[in-house]
């Protein structure tokens, strides 16, 4: 279950049964994310056991397109999405292809 | 054309212009542009020479596939030695100026001696002519392009020239073509100024041909064009946000050089990034922004072009810089904005508007800008030096004025042309200098990117990532994913990556190309293109050969291996934050590995099997 916080980040479920964390959608998924900001990220609460592809599946993030993923900016390879890695206060942030140099 | 087989000599001193036939067994081992014409100036000077002096030559060099229609074959370098760093320089533009050159019918041009008075070279074709350059001497870049065209009435006339950075004698002036296009870092602008040449305008109608193998050539790069397209990289993410799209990512990795690299993540970086770029402005509704740009046969368009706020306060009741111009790409945001403190997308704009008008590298201004608002915050430099400005990280108008002052070579500018190294040195704080082999750092903290660490340390040319862009594989996945965190396998992948940028740069291609194409698809446009057996391994072969003859250039110059490192600062301070948090460089533990993969003694020197092994 992912729930999008509301804007007083006040949690619907019951205390200690939730783990909030900060999503940010940048490049194109940015329309994805609703309200946003120039810092690109929303409030999101999940229950305990939610992988990286629930976050992205749930913000209609076509899967092919979430090519850089990273938790507390560490790359989480495709073969990793679909584990329970999500912790409290962590931040996902999601691109797709860029590159430069 | 693959070949014209014809190299212009421009003596400068005696103000002669001639061609001879170009090395051909030359260019079957070293390619063309970078590798074909470092060979060719390792022949012909002394590497020990003084780079400012008549001794030291310049070339403006083609690749093979320049001017065909290979995808992105518009390149051209410069190369030179650089007063900058005394190392071996080569810096590599797009733009259209190359394959203008390829079309007036020459592979290179040789600049040797120094001209008595200021002069620029008019190539009509096979026609050359040095030119009094009374008119456009003390003006800009921008000035001297649109001079020129006027007097010769020809749109399609393309220039290549300096401005009045390089003509102060700014160390880390560019050599600007095309109004924004610039062969950028080193200081070649430098050279070119130094020996009175203005500029280069050339108008050529020759038209393509010389294709080895027409008919496989059109097979080869179209099948290229097909892969660049759908490619996920190239095919949309480079034209979309241009390399701008790196600003948030490599923040968000805690690999962003901050504040003179005291720190790893800018917490205004979101403001000056890519996505930025396209947000509306309140004055007028338009985004910084405008539209992406190709330069000549590039099917990726990542160019940027943009258009500063009008009521921004650089440019109030100065309509010269309302237009659009070449906005800013990930390395010029970076080291105008994180480096400095400084979150004003405009007043970076700006500053990049006054680095390609008066032509200097905004790598190393921003590093050098920044690393005199350390000293100033130290109370080693103050306003007395500065003619009263406020050097204050985070300052935008501190920025912008220094850009001014750096563009005329006016008061403190006249310092802040000096570079980073020697800024350092001369207010007494050599270890604030960010830089390797007096070269200033791009956008990567290697406290983040071990691998970038190696390659800035061993880069040919100071600090660099385009030497060895690890980042592809470390951050991004291309071609495979390596960790940034760990020393494990970055000597081999630092190796790889030198050798293979070395055999791309001498192609006539774009290095971006290889988000896309691996050397497979490149071999076989080159081999279709031009003499020499080009296989994917040939091109690797020739690439390890270049980067060794660049090595013995720089040894031959007085460089050592205690040249290849880094500032303490990246060995001995730890990043604060982000993933890397606790993390220093660990060159220590990559460069002797290094040294063995590459075939060198432990003291960093090519062994002669290994010189023997690849003809150098």
């Amino acid at each position: 279950m992912v729930r999008e916080l509301q804007t007083s980040g006040a949690s619907n479920a019951q205390d200690g049964a939730s783990v909030k964390i900060t999503f940010k959608l940048y490049a194109s998924l940015t329309p994805l994310l609703p309200g946003t900001g120039t810092d690109h990220a929303t409030g999101v609460e999940v229950d305990p056991g939610t992988s990286v592809l629930d976050v992205i599946d749930q913000f209609k993030v076509p899967r092919e397109s979430a090519h850089l993923v990273l938790l507390n900016g560490v790359f989480i390879a495709p073969e990793e999405r679909h584990k329970p890695l999500l912790q409290d206060g962590d931040t996902l942030a999601i691109w797709p292809p860029v590159a430069g140099g | 054309m693959a070949w014209t087989r014809n190299v212009l000599r421009v003596n400068l001193t005696q103000g002669s212009c001639s061609t001879e036939p170009l090395n051909m067994e030359w260019a079957e081992k070293y390619l063309g542009q970078r590798g074909l014409a470092s060979k060719y100036l390792a022949e012909e000077i002394d590497p020990a020479c003084d780079a400012l002096s008549p001794d030291n030559k310049l070339i403006m060099a083609t690749g093979p596939l320049t001017g065909t229609m290979a995808a992105t074959g518009g390149r051209y370098s410069v190369i030179t030695k650089s007063p900058l760093t005394g190392a071996i320089a080569c810096s590599n533009s797009g733009g259209f100026i190359g394959n203008e050159i390829k079309n007036a019918g020459f592979d290179m041009i040789i600049f040797e001696g120094k001209s008595p008075k200021p002069v620029y070279l008019l190539l009509e074709n096979e026609v050359a002519t040095l030119c009094p350059a009374d008119e456009v001497w003390g003006k800009s870049v921008w000035e001297t392009d649109e001079i020129l065209h006027t007097k010769y009435q020809d749109p399609l006339l393309r220039i290549a020239g300096v401005g009045r950075a390089a003509e102060q004698g700014c160390l880390y002036a560019s050599v600007v073509n095309d109004l924004h296009r610039a062969a950028g870092r080193s200081g070649v602008g430098t050279v070119m100024a130094s020996k009175n040449l203005k500029a280069v305008a050339v108008r050529g109608t020759k038209g393509v041909g010389n294709i080895r193998d027409p008919k496989a050539f059109f097979k080869a790069t179209n099948e290229g064009k097909r892969a660049l397209a759908e490619n996920a990289m190239t095919g949309e993410g480079l034209g979309a946000l241009g390399t701008q799209a790196l600003m948030n990512v490599i923040n968000e990795v805690g690999a962003m050089p901050t504040r003179n690299m005291r720190e790893v993540q800018f917490e205004g970086a979101s403001k000056i990034s890519g996505e930025a770029m396209l947000e509306p402005r309140e004055s007028d509704g338009k985004a910084n922004l405008t539209t992406n740009a190709a330069c000549f046969g590039c099917t990726i368009a990542c160019g940027r072009i943009s258009t500063i706020d009008p009521q921004h306060y650089t440019i109030v009741n100065r309509p010269e810089y309302m237009g659009n111009s070449g906005g800013l790409e990930y390395e010029a945001a970076w080291a105008l904005g994180s480096d400095t403190g400084v979150d004003d997308l405009d007043a970076l704009t700006y500053a990049n508007f006054l680095c390609n008008e008066d032509g200097y590298d905004p790598i190393s201004f921003g590093a050098t800008v920044a690393a005199a608002m350390e000293m100033f915050e130290l109370g080693a430099i103050t306003t007395k030096d500065t003619g009263g400005l406020e050097l204050k990280f985070g300052s935008a108008e501190a920025l912008t004025k220094s850009a001014e002052l750096v563009s005329t070579g006016e008061g403190f500018g006249k310092d802040l042309g000096l570079g980073s190294k020697r800024l350092c040195e001369k207010y007494g704080h050599p270890e604030l200098s960010m830089t390797v082999k007096g070269q200033e750092f791009p956008a990567y903290d290697p406290r983040g990117v071990q691998g970038m660490g190696l390659a800035y340390a061993t880069s040919n040319r100071g600090a660099c990532h385009l030497r060895g862009y690890t980042v592809s594989s470390e951050l991004l996945g291309v071609p495979v994913k390596t960790d940034p965190l760990s020393t494990e396998g970055k000597p081999d992948l630092v190796k790889a990556f030198q050798d293979a940028t070395a055999a791309v740069d001498s192609s006539g291609l774009c290095v971006f190309t290889t988000f896309g194409w691996t050397l497979e698809d490149i071999a076989p446009q080159v081999d279709a293109a031009c003499e020499g057996n080009w296989t994917a391994e040939s091109m690797v072969e020739a690439g390890e050969r270049i980067w060794n003859l660049e090595r013995k250039f720089n040894l031959d110059a007085g460089l050592t291996a205690a040249d290849d490192t880094l500032p303490e600062r990246l060995l001995k301070d730890a990043a604060k934050t982000g993933p890397a948090k606790g993390k220093v460089n660990e060159l220590g533990k990559m460069l002797p590995q290094y040294y063995e993969v590459r075939g060198w003694t432990p003291e960093g020197v090519p062994t002669d099997a290994t010189l023997e092994r690849l003809s150098v």
